[in-house]
Order: structure tokens, then C-alpha cells, then sequence
């Protein structure tokens, strides 16, 4: 079992999550809120997504990847290409996922990419 | 008063309990989004698991973790910070930064949201994690007007949360349980970037969301050195203000021409 300090600091992280998740519809009050921002709002969630994976696939320890021997790399090309190839229709996203660790995990753990 | 007080406060946040959520359609409209990517959630959720107790947290206080704080960027960055006894201060401090752009979210969420009481946009607001946001704001990209349409936006988000909060749950304690037996070197996690990847795709639909795309892929690499994950925000300042300079720009060129 865990301890009583433990258990407050969990809280305490758990706090973070609901105050962050939650930040601007926290209070009742009103917010004043300007056209622009509302406008630029409509290109967060792609870039939000856009900053998660792109190091993810790009950055090695750190640093740009300079070879294309990367399993990251060809697993994601190849479920990006698969998503393309259905046009996005049906189970097109579950396919990218799917296709993408069948190339990825050869790869990675047969060659060591 | 305070009985009254008291029975909102435990009567609003049924959430998925509350047959107005659970019987309606959308909530079934999220869990099958919820779906599509879920192998990814699964298998991202059972790597956190797995890292967890190979960090050298032990079983049961992963459990706790991953029940309490349910937020995999957050959870991976404190485990190594609490293994070697981190300051409880400096733990907070992280969870927060690391969990920043969830803040950006609820301000896009905060029109959807206000018709609602504040425990259950609490309730709610506690389990939107970076796909349920993406998929919800792609499935309503206008806040209702309406009470109806508010209700078909409540009970989407509470099935899409609900499978998603389901699936990472049990995957996470799966991992905590076979945390000797799946090694980190497999890989496994690379599923939810490649789920992340997928909505990707579905969300660049026009030009200005590829600009948005390409330019906040660009800036979170070349931020990649800042501390606590802070090079996502910097990511999506950088895309949103591009976006805006460039449709500003192009009314600017209409209305000169």
C-alpha cells in the first residue's frame, strides 16, 4: 500500500490535471474574448497534435534524424500512406495504427532500426 | 440551503450514469470515435503501465497513479522526478507545465462547456484528454445554441471520455500487472503516436490546417530542447499566429485589389 504523503502528493498531481483540463471554465465569471483569438482557436487541435507527433516520428535522442533507415519513420510513412490509400473512409484511422506497427515492429525489434 | 447545495453537488456530475447521456445517440457516436483509435490508447496506456514500475515506482502507488492523476505526458515526466525523491513543489510544477496545453483546449472547450453547472463541467472537464478534445471539437465545430443540441454535445463527449477512460485504465494496470514480461525496448507505444497520426490526417482537410500542421510540427522540432514539454505551446503559438498573419494578409490583398 501507499502512505499518507504519497497519497496527497497523487492528489496533488491529480489536481494539476483538473485545473489545467479544466483552466478557462473553471469560474463562472465572463470572459472577455476577441474575435481573432476565437478565429485562431479553430487551428489549435491540429496543431496540438501536429507538435505531440512530429517529434515523436522526427527526433532521435534529441535530435533530427539524419537517416531514413528509422523505423519511426517508415511506420509512419507507411500508415500515412495507408490513410491515403482509403481516403480516409471507414476504419481508415484504426488501418493507419494497424498498418503502421506492422511495419514499425519488424523493424525495430528484427533489425534494430 | 447547504442540503440543497450538497444534492446539486452530488446530483449533477452523473455523467455516464445519467440515462439523458447514456441513452442518448451521440454517446454511442462517441464511443464508436473513441474506438477508431483506441488500439493506440490501449497500447500507449499499457506502456505508461509498464514504464512506471520498470522507473521503480512499485505496483500499487502506479495504480494510484494512473487511477488519480490519468494523464500519460504528466505521468511519464514525475515518474523518474518521484523515484529519486524530487520535492513535492517541483512535482506539481511539472505536472502543470507538462500539462499545459490541455489549458489551450479548454478555451476552445469553454463555449461548449458554460451552459453547463460547474461540477459537471469539472466531471467532464477532468477526463478530456488530447484525442477526446480533437474529436469532439472535429464532430461540433460550433458550440449549440440550443438546449438539445448542448444535451447531443454532453452525451458525445461522455461516451467518447468513457471508452477512452475504460481502455487506458485497464491497459495501464495490465502493464503494472506484466511489467516484467512486455520490455520498453518493443516499442509498443509507438501505437499511440501512430493514433495520434491518424487523426492527423483526418483533421487536414484545408490548406490552412496543413499550414497550421506544418508549421507546428516545425517549431515543437526545433523547440525540442525547452524543458517540461513547453515546445508544444511554443508549437501552437507559433501555428495559430501564422494562420491568423496569413488570413489577414489575404483580406488585406482582397481588399486592395
Amino acid at each position: 500500500m501507499i502512505d499518507a504523503f504519497e497519497l496527497l502528493t497523487l492528489l496533488g498531481l491529480a489536481t494539476m490535471t483538473l485545473l489545467t483540463r479544466c483552466f478557462f471554465f473553471f469560474l463562472n465569471r465572463e470572459l472577455p474574448f476577441p474575435a481573432w483569438a476565437q478565429r485562431g482557436l479553430q487551428y489549435a487541435p491540429i496543431a496540438a497534435l501536429a507538435a505531440v507527433v512530429v517529434p515523436e516520428v522526427l527526433v532521435n535522442q534529441g535530435h533530427l534524424i539524419s537517416t531514413w533507415q528509422d523505423a519511426r519513420l517508415l511506420g509512419a510513412a507507411a500508415g500515412v500512406a495507408y490513410y491515403a490509400y482509403r481516403r480516409g473512409q471507414g476504419q481508415a484511422v484504426l488501418g493507419t495504427i494497424v498498418v503502421g506497427m506492422a511495419v514499425y515492429l519488424p523493424l525495430h525489434i528484427g533489425l534494430g532500426w | 440551503m447547504i442540503g440543497k447545495a450538497l444534492y446539486s453537488a452530488v446530483e449533477t456530475p452523473r455523467m455516464f450514469l445519467d440515462p439523458a447521456n447514456f441513452r442518448h445517440p451521440a454517446f454511442r457516436t462517441g464511443m464508436a470515435d473513441a474506438f477508431k483509435v483506441a488500439p493506440g490508447i490501449w497500447a500507449w496506456g499499457l506502456m505508461t503501465g509498464v514504464s512506471m514500475v520498470q522507473a521503480g515506482l512499485g505496483p500499487a502507488m502506479s495504480t494510484w497513479m494512473t487511477l488519480l492523476v490519468y494523464g500519460g505526458s504528466a505521468q511519464l515526466a514525475v515518474t523518474p522526478l518521484m523515484a529519486v525523491g524530487t520535492p513535492v513543489w517541483v512535482l506539481l510544477a511539472t505536472g502543470f507545465c507538462v500539462n499545459l496545453r490541455f489549458a489551450v483546449f479548454s478555451l476552445h472547450l469553454r463555449g461548449y462547456m458554460m451552459a453547463w453547472p460547474r461540477w459537471q463541467r469539472l466531471t467532464i472537464g477532468y477526463l478530456i484528454a488530447d484525442l477526446n478534445y480533437v474529436q469532439f471539437v472535429q464532430n461540433h465545430p460550433q458550440p449549440a445554441t440550443d438546449a438539445a443540441g448542448q444535451r447531443a454535445e454532453m452525451a458525445y463527449l461522455c461516451g467518447n471520455c468513457f471508452l477512452t477512460w475504460v481502455g487506458w485504465q485497464v491497459a495501464s494496470i495490465l502493464g503494472i500487472v506484466l511489467a516484467s514480461q512486455v520490455p520498453l525496448a518493443w516499442g509498443l507505444g509507438f501505437a499511440g503516436v501512430l493514433a495520434l497520426m491518424g487523426i492527423l490526417c483526418s483533421l487536414s482537410s484545408s490548406r490552412m490546417r496543413t499550414v497550421s500542421l506544418v508549421v507546428s510540427g516545425a517549431a515543437a522540432v526545433a523547440a525540442y530542447a525547452l524543458p517540461l514539454r513547453l515546445n508544444i505551446l511554443v508549437a501552437i503559438a507559433a501555428a495559430v499566429a501564422m494562420c491568423l498573419l496569413i488570413e489577414k494578409t489575404a483580406e488585406l490583398n482582397k481588399a486592395g485589389s
